[in-house]
């Protein structure tokens, strides 16, 4: 084990899939010569050269045609979207193509990329850099959907990730990049796909979340443990596949539910959440669920109203108490 | 691009064999769309149809060449011609078109989406363009895997419009990767002719203004379209470099089932413009050619017709009998293991 930041755990984990695998390589928008525009990918294009860290030009749509037409024919990309706001531009090749060619080809073709980069809302980006976009890709079969809330799973989720015979969307958050924690140094570490975590144990309230969610969830256990309420707090890792096994675990020993995340509220990953809830363990609620969502506005930047626009733990011990009352 | 008749090489190295493999493809993909188009309107095929009459040589004239499976080809919806040009039999893709079980993609893909990935084809893509920014991932893996092969890449001069291929054209021209690329350019997009679609319809320009070299062929005749391929795939074998051919073409039906019939064509079309590319078939010009050069005779030309006619009608026979995926297959493939 080492201390490690999140961002590092992440170049670790492509360094460590690099080495154990020929085909894997890394493509993107200043992943190389420019070290990576958050520095995730720094050093690598020194330590394997650029056949296999490859600078792109700025064309999305380009990269992700390039990266799901080279897992097509057996490497195994790991593209960057330098965030997934830009993505958008290259949502045909990423949904019609990369998510479907495998059913498409009635399972004769596999196609074994990895799509990455930050996702996330803050820091003033405003409307068209701030954003978390989960549900689109949770929608459409055929992607997996990993969320990293910790250095550790950062690292083992996206191993995974690059093993995976599938289309990933790896969304990581950039105001996690900085945060440290003890993370697995042994190359053959890895976290499965589909199995949650219990982040903190609890009896009266589950807060189910992912990616930063999981963090502010944890500070809002603490909030609510000084006024006696003991909230379990589960971290998803991976929207696809979804383990609902220890949601309703969860569910079953709290009989009530928050749900949280980022993105905007209307029809986001929480909704699918809560209803899976209500289908599995409807009987075992004692309170309705409670969503905890952000603003179903464009990100504001002023950062009185980017404040309000944003989920916090505040938002989560208030969405409790009321589950509570 | 006049509309003037490109006589085929004279001088052309090709063999009564490889000449009369030429014509048999080319009359098989004839026929077989022509019986598509039947059964389509007999509902035994649903979804959309686009069918191949007309451009047989665009497909004759380069995939018999290729290294298959090493080398790769990505094609469009209108891609029954590839299909079966790179091996896959005639009994898979009319049972794909069924949507049957023994569909080249279990009939999961359906007229769109037929693929054959252990024979180089790597599918008909549905979305205009879609498949030039496969291309460079193709392209790329070939060279980082060190091979000598090329991916071909077709699409049509609608596609040439979209924003896509334009960065994947730039990208494939700076990494500098092994892709042919063959422009289907039947001079419309869907509906809308060429000089209403495009501001500049020199598309050899556009390539060049990527760093690709490329020409315009004439892709009426099959000997011509062979040649030019085969000059462009010894450039890229040589260079490792892309190429880029606008192959002048026609389709003789309409986009789609939607202007196959009831005159939709007319709406944007003439028939004397029809006609006079039907003039230029480039079935009566191989079978011209066989008899310039007294490779074929007239029992000859009954006799490939008897057997193309005996294929096409046992694929139907083979889909009719087929079964449909089982139900329980509607949740496979979704993923791959």
């Amino acid at each position: 084990m080492a201390k490690m930041r999140y961002l590092q755990a992440l170049r670790l984990a492509m360094t460590e899939e690099m080495e154990r695998d020929p085909n894997v390589f890394i493509m993107g928008e200043e992943v190389g010569q420019y070290q990576g525009t958050y520095r995730v990918t720094e050093g690598l294009l020194n330590k394997f050269g650029d056949k296999r860290v490859v600078d792109t030009p700025i064309s999305e749509i380009g990269i992700a045609g390039m990266a799901t037409g080279a897992a097509m024919v057996g490497l195994r990309p790991v593209a960057e979207f330098m965030t997934w706001s830009f993505a958008m531009s290259a949502m045909d090749q990423l949904v019609n193509h990369a998510a479907k060619i495998t059913y498409m080809s009635g399972g004769r073709i596999k196609c074994p990329v990895v799509f990455r980069g930050p996702a996330g809302v803050g820091t003033q980006l405003s409307a068209q850099h701030s954003h978390s976009l989960e549900a689109w890709f949770a929608h459409t079969p055929g992607f997996k959907v990993a969320m990293p809330a910790t250095p550790e799973d950062a690292k083992g989720l996206l191993k995974t990730a690059i093993r995976d015979n599938n289309p990933v969307i790896f969304m990581e958050h950039a105001g996690l990049y900085g945060s440290s924690g003890e993370v697995s140094e042994d190359p053959d570490f890895t976290v499965p796909f589909g199995v949650a975590a219990v982040r903190r144990e609890g009896k009266d309230i589950s807060l189910i979340a992912y990616s930063r969610g999981v963090a502010m969830s944890l500070k809002a256990a603490e909030i609510l443990e000084k006024d006696g309420i003991s909230a379990e707090v589960i971290d998803l890792r991976t929207l696809v596949p979804l383990d609902m096994d220890t949601v309703v675990a969860s569910i079953r020993k709290t009989h009530r539910a928050v749900v949280i995340q980022e993105e905007w509220r209307n029809a986001g990953f929480a909704a699918e959440l809560a209803t899976r809830i209500y289908e599995q363990a409807f009987d075992e609620m004692d309170a309705p669920i409670q969503r905890v969502a952000g603003a179903d506005v464009p990100m504001p930047y002023a950062k009185n109203l980017e404040r309000a626009a944003i989920p916090t733990e505040h938002d989560i011990v208030a969405a409790a108490r009321r589950a509570l009352s | 691009m006049a509309d003037t008749i490109v006589k085929p090489p004279t001088e052309e190295d090709i063999s009564r064999a490889e000449m009369l493999d030429l014509y048999r493809l080319m009359l098989r993909i004839r026929r077989f769309e022509e019986s598509v188009y039947r059964k389509f309107h007999e509902a035994k095929i649903g979804g959309y149809l686009h069918r191949y009459d007309g451009q047989e040589a665009l497909v004759a004239g380069i995939i018999p060449q290729l290294q298959l499976p090493h080398d790769k080809v990505l094609c469009t919806y209108r891609d029954h011609a590839h299909a079966i040009a790179c091996g896959t039999s005639a009994r898979e893709v009319m049972a794909e078109l069924m949507g049957r079980a023994t569909g080249c993609a279990l009939g999961k893909g359906g007229s769109m989406h037929l693929i054959d990935p252990e024979r180089g084809f790597l599918g008909g893509d549905g979305i205009v363009g879609g498949p030039i920014p496969v291309s460079v991932g193709v392209g790329f893996a070939l060279k980082y895997t060190g091979t000598n092969n090329v991916c071909v890449c077709y699409f049509g001069d609608g596609a040439m419009n979209q924003g896509g291929v334009h960065e994947s054209l730039n990208m494939v021209g700076l990494f500098k990767l092994p892709v042919l690329y063959i422009l289907e350019n039947n001079r419309y997009a869907m509906g809308t002719a060429l000089g209403r679609s495009t501001g500049q319809p020199d598309f050899i320009l556009k390539a060049n203004a990527h760093g690709i070299a490329g020409e315009v062929v004439d892709g009426m005749n099959v000997l011509t379209m062979r040649e030019a391929a085969n000059r462009a795939l010894a450039h890229i074998r040589e260079t490792g470099e892309a190429y880029f051919l606008d192959v002048e073409c026609y389709r003789f039906v309409g986009h789609g089932i939607g202007d196959d019939n009831v005159g939709g064509q007319k709406l944007y079309r003439t028939d004397e413009e029809v006609d006079k590319w039907r003039q230029r078939d480039p079935l009566l010009q191989i079978i011209r050619d066989l008899k310039e050069r007294g490779y074929i005779s007239e029992e000859q030309i009954e006799a490939i017709e008897a057997e193309t006619k005996l294929e096409v009608e046992d694929s139907i026979v083979f889909a009719e009998a087929s079964p449909e995926p089982p139900l329980d297959s509607l949740y496979e493939h979704v993923f791959s293991e």
